[in-house]
């Protein structure tokens, strides 16, 4: 029984271990200048994704309901902090204190959310849930876009309209300009707080797996109607661990307005394709793997970059591996094969052989 | 020892057709009462009234005095009544060990925080789940497989731990939906001795649902015979399998 | 009012496209239980192929849309096989869901690389004058594509009423293994519905591309989605639904832009599809389905 459990901790240790083992990488490759400029640009964003993957796949893994609409999420924390930074950074706020306040304020925005598009939403079922999601997220991605904010010595002024219509003063200062967006946010994001963060993020999505709140979710997405029968409530536990998601979304939002000077909601940064790039992480990375995501996210992020000519095909190449995964993993006489001949029938025939010998 | 559970008129219909019709059935505490019928006859969906899983169109459903009827799933399940299903209902991506603890949710209730952060109280209480969890997997043979995934247990064992789960929510009446199905003839022998064996040891009373006659007349008290939902004969079990009624509805006529 | 009136009929025309590309949906949905995601991007296809078999092979209209046609037919039925036929007792429901999605993506993406992302201006595969009715103007593809929408749907219910196939499409959607046990060859029944499915679609990518004039990758991907939503609104699995949800769907969306915005068009749109799955699940033609314990 001990057995178990330290294997469940040695499992989170090595997961912990790799993080820190690629940052520390990544600061000797800096120091030594051995970082190309491209790469260099790639370290906020990755953290970006690994948080969103981690994330998704606890909608998609743990829960047992797929989300379209992550990027609606990632979108309301990166707004809802950029407009509370764009509201202080004139004062005398520290910047560390500005940036930690932003993270928890784009948490909590997007946990919110998570928790009030929940309620309709967990009342589907599978493929009406995912599209619903997708409604969501593409309604918050539009109405973003179409939101005018000013301020000026009155006040907050707000629109859907335009910015004419704000009717400010002359002092007027525009602080979310429609498709416009938000613009001059201080770069407070880096990849040391980054990597902190899909830390805090990890622990959060594995020690909540390894509770009671996690198995009740998981008995959830294995079996409701059993889970209903010992008592589980259904509706909290959903609404649950879909905030949570929510709120992890929403973090990594921050982290992505805060390493861009100008944030738009626009379709390329917030629209369904990157909700669908994420889905791709967490299936690539194997549904209900933590580790799985934050590698698969990683390897999909760089590969093109990296290899130039396949910049190109990047969107291609998910395709691809979307299918392919899906297939492999989930089709009925694929695991079939696999349990007849997969590496591990090998390795545990063989073992057995020996054992007989 | 007074009545733990009493039925009265519980009926439903689904588009017209009545399912279940004028069911009435009192149990004693500690009994170890059956309800057989033929197929189709309403034995499952009788199941499913009684535990919230269908809301009953009439009748009163008493555990104790208190009335449940119409009473959601979750309520029925905190007021002490566990069940299993005819078709294994287990967490296939879990434990076997985790499937039990599940069982135990809600009466270890350290909070989120407590859980994420590894507070104090959530390292407490998940000892305790452990080890209670592992007791019940004791009672039931499946310590050996504490740690596979349901999934992987064989359909005997599959069976046993449905039981363990449902055991895991302390509960005073148990409801097991065709324990028996499935297994062969020597399976089912032990599963007899352990059913009496929980009842006793856990102070339950237990109501069954059954296809094998020989487990029905080897452990069961008094039945209840359900035919085309409605109640076609009650009393002790060696009377009501003697009644010509019950024999033809079983050999059709 | 001349406006408002000139607003519904384009919203018929609109909506008239969405409910032809809602009967894939309904159908697909009806019968393999699953959403084809990738159902959009079929339509954008057929856009392709009668586009260049029209201008750079020489077709005539009429061959063109046939070409387009038996192209997207061909397709259907190759990513039924391919793609989701495999997957059909997979364990998770999502799992074919994910697989469509990412055929969506490489449809869109083998398109991008192959005719590149700029809009190519689509050329009028069909004429017809323009029709006035006191003040009001009807265009010709107007009322071509209502015409060509009703067809479908009264051809199309007649097929599913009369022909053994048709009534083999009901059997499936009622009980797969029922079905099957009946003698019905459940894939082939499948297999059939993709066909026709897809090749509806070409033939609303033709009206789309046409009444846009223009096409790219992408130009499936949005309606198409608004297309589940319209089959969803109207009642998944039921033909007049989808004619329903269609129209109705077209109407808000030319309204929602003319009176309220552009930018929250699409928003309205999809809140109208929130709405309807809280207050009434399976839509406003649908039949409820009960889940068995």
């Amino acid at each position: 029984m001990l057995k178990k459990i330290n294997l469940q901790v040695r499992n989170n240790m090595i997961t912990y271990g790799i993080v820190i083992l690629a940052f520390i990488l990544v600061q000797i490759l800096q120091s030594t200048g051995n970082l190309s400029r491209l790469l260099q640009g790639l370290l906020v964003p990755l953290t970006v994704y690994v948080i969103l993957a981690v994330s998704l796949n606890f909608t998609v893994g743990i829960l047992g309901e797929l989300s379209l609409g992550h990027a609606g999420f990632m979108c309301v924390g990166a707004f809802g902090s950029a407009f509370f930074t764009a509201m202080v950074k004139h004062g005398d706020m520290p910047a560390g204190l500005r940036f930690a306040l932003a993270i928890a304020i784009g948490a909590l925005i997007a946990g919110v959310f998570g928790l009030l598009i929940g309620i309709p939403v967990l009342r589907l079922r599978g493929d009406y849930l995912a599209i619903v999601t997708l409604a969501f997220g593409e309604i918050i991605m539009n109405v973003i876009g179409a939101m005018f904010v000013g301020r000026d010595s009155s006040g907050l002024h707000f629109s859907l309209r335009d910015a004419h219509s704000l009717n400010m003063g002359a002092d007027g200062e525009m602080i979310i300009n429609g498709p416009l967006g938000i613009i001059d946010t201080p770069r407070d994001a880096n990849f040391m707080v980054g990597v902190i963060l899909v830390l805090i993020t990890i622990f959060i999505v594995t020690n909540m797996m390894n509770s009671r709140d996690g198995r009740a979710i998981m008995s959830i997405r294995d079996n409701r109607i059993a889970a209903e029968s010992i008592g589980i409530n259904i509706t909290k536990y959903k609404l649950l661990a879909f905030a949570i998601s929510a709120a992890l979304a929403g973090v990594a939002g921050v982290l992505y307005a805060h390493n861009l000077t100008t944030l738009t909601a626009a379709p390329r940064n917030f629209g369904f394709n990157m909700s669908i790039m994420v889905l791709v992480f967490v299936v690539l990375g194997g549904i209900g793997n933590i580790r799985g995501s934050i590698i698969a996210a990683v390897v999909l992020t760089l590969l093109p970059e990296l290899l130039r000519g396949l910049a190109d095909f990047r969107m291609l190449i998910y395709a691809i591996v979307l299918i392919v995964m899906m297939l492999l993993n989930w089709a009925p006489k694929a695991i079939e094969w696999r349990e007849r001949y997969g590496l591990k029938t090998f390795l545990a025939k063989r073992k057995a052989k020996e054992a007989k010998e | 020892m007074g009545v733990i559970l009493d039925v009265k008129n519980l009926g439903i219909s689904f588009g017209g057709l009545r399912a279940v019709n004028d069911f009435d059935i009192k149990i004693e505490k500690g009994e170890l009462y059956g309800l057989i019928g033929p197929n189709g006859a309403g034995k499952t969906t009788a199941f499913n009234l009684l535990t919230g899983v269908y809301k009953p169109n009439k009748g009163i459903v008493k555990l104790e005095d208190k009335d449940i009827t119409g009473k959601s799933t979750i309520e029925i399940s905190k007021s002490g009544v566990a069940r299993t299903f005819q078709n294994i209902r287990l967490f296939k991506k879990l434990s076997v060990l985790d499937n039990v603890k599940v069982g135990l949710h809600n009466h270890y209730p350290y909070t989120t925080i407590e859980g994420i952060l590894r507070l104090p109280r959530f390292r407490k209480m998940e000892r305790e789940m452990t080890a209670r969890a592992m007791e019940l997997l004791k009672v039931f043979d499946l310590v050996g497989e504490a740690s596979y995934p349901a999934a992987k247990l064989p359909y005997g064992k599959q069976r046993k731990l449905e039981i363990a789960r449902a055991m895991a929510t302390r509960p005073k009446l148990l409801l097991l939906d065709e324990p028996a199905a499935g297994m062969n003839p020597n399976e089912t022998l032990e599963l007899m001795d352990t059913i009496k064996f929980i009842r006793d040891e856990f102070d339950l009373t237990i109501l069954l649902i059954e296809h094998d006659m020989k487990l029905v007349a080897g452990i069961c008290e008094r039945l209840t015979v359900l035919n085309f939902g409605e109640v076609l004969a009650q009393g002790e079990t060696a009377t009501v399998l003697n009644e010509p009624q019950v024999i033809k509805a079983y050999l059709g006529d | 009012m001349m406006n408002f009136l000139s607003f519904v009929t384009n919203g018929i025309s609109l909506g008239s496209i969405y409910a032809i590309i809602a009967l894939g949906y309904t159908m697909v949905y009806g019968i393999a239980k699953m959403l084809n995601f990738a159902h959009g991007d079929v339509i954008m296809v057929g856009g392709y192929i009668s586009l260049l078999t029209a201008t750079m092979a020489g077709f005539p209209p009429w061959l063109a849309i046939i070409a387009a046609m038996v192209g997207c037919t061909v397709l259907g039925i190759t990513i039924e096989r391919v793609a989701y036929r495999p997957l059909r007792n997979a364990a998770s429901p999502l799992a074919v869901l994910i697989t469509a999605i990412g055929v969506s993506f490489l449809l869109q993406n083998v398109a991008l690389l192959l005719f590149g992302a700029n809009a190519r201006a689509y050329p009028a595969m069909v004429n017809m004058p323009n029709v006035r009715m006191g003040g009001l103007t009807i265009t010709g593809i107007t009322i071509i594509t209502v015409v060509t929408c009703i067809i479908i749907m009264v051809v199309l219910t007649l097929f599913i009423k009369k022909s053994k196939s048709g009534q083999a499409m009901l059997a499936v959607s009622e009980d797969k293994g029922a079905a099957q046990l009946m003698g019905i060859n459940v894939n082939k029944t499948i297999a059939l519905t993709f066909a026709i499915g897809s090749g509806l679609a070409a033939l609303a990518g033709v009206l789309l591309a046409t009444a846009y004039p223009t096409l790219t990758p992408y130009t499936g991907a949005m309606p198409g989605i608004k297309a589940f939503v319209a089959a969803v609104f109207g009642g998944i699995g039921s033909i007049p639904g989808a004619l329903l949800g269609g129209v109705l769907l077209g109407i808000i969306e030319i309204l929602a832009t003319a009176y309220i915005s552009s930018q929250l068009a699409d928003a309205i749109v999809f809140g109208v599809l929130i709405v309807v799955l809280v207050v009434k699940p399976t839509g406003l033609l649908g039949k409820k389905i009960q889940e068995k314990v």
